[in-house]
């Protein structure tokens, strides 16, 4: 591939999907810490039936009705949760995965029904994500990236995930020492007056933040993936929080470039002429670090 | 100027500390669904004492601590720190949690751990200086750590761990030691090096609450105690509130029937 062909077809899907790794792993590194993982799980199949609902009032897919339409699909899901909790007799876990499952399947069924012929919204990219059409079509070479015609034509996805990730970033800076505290020892973290539940509430926000704007990349089923796998991995590999967010940064990058990679060029060294599912790739290549790490990490114990 | 005025409220605190004590708990009772684990106790701790709240298993002492706290939301009642609410007296109070309460596999090494003692004194920002430093080794050679700083902390044993925690707890610098069973589970060196530190806090005129479950060293290690069970039993200097009718109306018979004491009741 030319220089020109990687700037128009392969420069922004590897940043989309790099910034979308990143801000997934780095508020998962406190989800894994906090036993919590699965609570990304829900989130990003919350945020299914959310953006759907966004785009059936506004016809667009636009990011502040999609955050909007995902913040209020998880209110209701944690109203519901509770509400089965209370009246269903059912242990908090089972209500959890009973309304995830639900309001997801109901995302899929309102997202088949809806016409959305003129976006790019239809069940497949939402469940497995949309990386290899997030191209530069304005881009004739490397000569575009200081061309301020062809930059105005970046796609938009771009920004947003620009945008998010660096806000995860400044939170996770400044709120460290809360962070770390709280999530070790919640309840010596409230000795100290520090407000432990606004703070797992943060968490969430950021977490469902990130779960948004990687959607676009990865898809609602594979988002969480990264949310896992690189911290997962990481922490095979320290002893050391610093550390281990460092470590997963680089895991989630090192997945999101190789698996694009290898979904558009690894089926052709063996022989086919099909590309395989960027996201998909980028989901197996995180799973596989996982499993290295857990064979080799040195901080296995 | 606001430093100096937190001065004089501090300074005017301490002043009523010796009037109203370290700590005060009024009327507070805590249920875990609605089924009391603390009802309508009164405790008044004296300063400059080890206090023991010595109880059966469920009785709710580590509850007791827990909602003075405010970990727990309590249904009634109150604690009072210095004479004021604890969110203007937490520069003074340290808490021990029980080591069991965290997980062990957290990715920090022992520094990191009695590092998070210094956070009010560092806030979201604040740089992590030489001084700081020296705070932190200061706090682990007080408890016998200062070999182990840089080991991960789910590497330590029992009794390691909970030298972490109560250095992190001396690395506060507070008037109050609040402590959830600092004996439980450690080895015979933690449990004196433990107590050798609270009586030097107590020397040094601070004050040490500790629960506590070992009816054998009561004697040894307190000044005072709250003898509980759901409600407070006694209270008072260890000579006139550990008394054989306390234990007996705590344990509900459950030590040996007729002993009248303490001692050979554990026995």
């Amino acid at each position: 591939m030319n220089g020109e062909d990687f700037v128009t077809f392969s420069l922004t899907p590897l940043l989309i999907g790099s910034l979308a790794a990143l801000a997934c792993a780095l508020p998962g590194n406190f989800l894994v810490l906090r036993r919590q993982a699965l609570l990304g799980d829900a989130i990003s199949h919350v945020v299914l039936p959310g953006i759907v609902l966004a785009f059936l009032v506004t016809g667009t897919i636009s990011t502040w009705p999609m955050l909007l339409g995902s913040a209020a699909a998880a209110v209701v899901a944690v109203v519901l949760i509770e509400a089965i909790r209370r009246f269903g007799r059912i242990e908090p876990g089972a209500a959890m995965g009973v309304v995830f499952t639900a309001m997801f399947a109901a995302g899929i069924l309102a997202l088949e029904q809806s016409d959305t012929s003129g976006v790019h919204l239809d069940v497949e990219h939402a469940l497995f994500g949309n990386l290899e059409s997030l191209i530069w079509l304005d881009a004739t070479g490397w000569a575009s990236l200081v061309d301020p015609v062809a930059l105005a034509g970046l796609p938009p996805e771009l920004f947003r995930i620009s945008l998010v990730t660096v806000i995860i970033g400044l939170c996770l800076a400044v709120f460290w020492r809360p962070l770390a505290i709280s999530t070790f020892d919640e309840g010596f973290a409230r000795t100290l007056g520090l407000p432990v539940r606004a703070i797992g509430l943060g968490i969430v926000i950021v977490s469902a933040l990130a779960a948004v704007a990687a959607f676009d990349a990865v898809g609602s089923i594979i988002v969480i993936a990264m949310f896992i796998c690189p911290p997962a991995a990481a922490r095979l590999m320290t002893n050391r929080l610093g550390a281990q967010v460092a470590w997963s940064a680089a895991f989630a990058l090192i997945a999101a470039t190789l698996g694009f990679t290898l979904s558009g060029s690894g089926p052709a060294w063996l022989g086919s002429e099909h590309a395989v599912s960027a996201a998909g790739m980028v989901g197996t290549v995180a799973g596989m670090i996982l499993a290295c790490a857990a064979l080799f990490g040195p901080a296995r114990n | 100027m606001q430093a100096r005025l937190e001065d004089v409220t501090m300074r005017d605190a301490r002043e009523l500390a010796t009037q109203d004590g370290p700590l005060v708990i009024r009327g507070m009772t805590v249920a875990y669904d609605r089924k009391p684990a603390v009802f309508s106790v009164d405790a008044t701790f004296r300063p400059g004492r080890i206090t023991g709240i010595i109880g059966p298993n469920g009785a709710g002492k580590s509850t007791l601590l827990r909602a003075a706290l405010g970990i727990v939301k309590p249904l009634a009642g109150q604690a009072t720190f210095f004479g004021t609410t604890l969110s203007r007296s937490r520069d003074r109070v340290a808490y021990v949690p029980q080591r069991a309460s965290v997980d062990w596999d957290f990715p920090a090494r022992v520094v990191d751990v009695v590092a998070q003692g210094l956070y009010r004194r560092l806030g979201l920002l604040g740089r992590f200086g030489r001084d700081h430093d020296d705070m932190v080794k200061a706090a682990l050679e007080r408890v016998g750590m200062e070999d182990f700083s840089a080991r991960q902390i789910g590497q330590l044993s029992g009794g390691q761990q909970q030298r972490v925690f109560l250095a992190r707890a001396l690395a506060q610098d507070a008037m109050l030691y609040l402590l959830d069973e600092p004996f439980a589970g450690v080895d015979a060196a933690t449990e004196r090096a433990i107590i050798k530190v609270l009586k030097a806090l107590r020397s040094e005129g601070r004050t040490v609450i500790a629960v506590h479950h070992d009816l054998s060293t009561v004697e040894e290690y307190f000044d005072d105690v709250l003898v509980m069970n759901v409600r407070k039993i006694s209270d008072g200097p260890v000579g006139t509130a550990f008394t054989p009718e306390a234990l007996d109306t705590a344990y509900g018979g459950r030590l040996e029937q007729g002993t009248r004491d303490p001692q050979k009741a554990l026995a």
